[in-house]
């Protein structure tokens, strides 16, 4: 059962992004260009997002367990290293580079656009590295 | 400052969706989504690699599906250099996996949660990626 669910929190996320355009890297690119011609979207998505997850996760986060698995698994470190700091600005300076980030990236696949497959394989890449490193 | 293609219909209601998406994860599955965890667990490690894989399919089929249903064409442009792509492509995966977390990782999920790190890793990269835009724009 959690199989056909984790397929369709996918497919629901990609049509997220799709009807909020941050598929379209010109978008993201247009929020972050807050100091001359200033896109606000991209704050109108997580604020709507996040107006659904926030209260959903308090309310259910003390249940003993989740509906199709054997226990929650949430993050429990709490420690803000150097790794949070340098990772936030690789990231930050690649998705300004761009306009792409992970779920995005990966969701415009469906686009069969070259420029961002190239970015995808390189993102693997990127992935892979890290993993390496820590 | 000029707001320009400003679209807070569809940027809430796609917000909804996503929000959705998260809550039912969790709620059925027991794990907080972010996109650059399921992508590279996906990639090194065994644990859920199903479920990773089948979520990662999911988001590709987004696009057909929504494609199916309003018979809106989805169009992008992405006009940067190979290198560029491949320089930016290579920063986000290393850094999203060093700080464990991407836009939906920290910036969703663990603003969610309201944890500090992800609160801070969000005002970093937001605040990275508009200093990138600016300068970028400059040259």
């Amino acid at each position: 059962m959690n199989k056909i669910l984790s397929l369709l929190c996918g497919i629901i996320f990609g049509i997220g992004l799709v009807i909020s355009e941050m598929i379209n890297p010109e978008k993201v690119l247009g929020f972050l260009n807050i100091f001359r011609n200033w896109d606000p979207s991209l704050a109108f998505v997580m604020i709507g997002a996040l107006i659904v997850s926030t209260p959903i996760f308090h309310l259910f986060k003390n249940k003993n367990k989740p509906v199709f698995s054997s226990n929650f698994s949430i993050p429990t470190n709490k420690e803000l290293d150097k790794k949070l700091i340098i990772g936030s600005i690789f990231f930050g300076v690649g998705w300004g580079l761009i306009g792409l980030c992970p779920g995005p990236a990966i969701t415009s696949i469906a686009l069969l656009n070259t420029s961002s497959a190239i970015f995808v394989v390189s993102m693997f890449t990127g992935f892979y590295i890290a993993s390496k490193v820590n | 400052m000029n707001i320009v293609n400003f679209t807070p219909v569809t940027a809430l209601t796609g917000g909804l969706l996503i929000g959705l998406s998260v809550a039912l994860f969790f709620i059925l599955n027991g794990r907080m989504i972010g996109i650059s965890g399921i992508a590279s667990n996906f990639l090194i490690s065994k644990d859920n690699r199903i479920d990773n894989f089948l979520f990662l399919v999911g988001l590709i089929l987004g696009p057909f599906i929504y494609n199916l249903i309003s018979g809106k064409e989805i169009n992008i442009s992405i006009s940067n250099s190979l290198i560029l792509l491949i320089t930016a492509g290579a920063m986000v995966g290393f850094g999203t996996r060093l700080s464990s977390g991407c836009t939906s990782g920290h910036g969703i999920s663990g603003i969610s949660r309201f944890s500090l790190r992800s609160i801070i890793a969000t005002i970093t990269f937001m605040l990275v990626g508009i200093l990138t835009v600016l300068i970028t724009g400059i040259l």
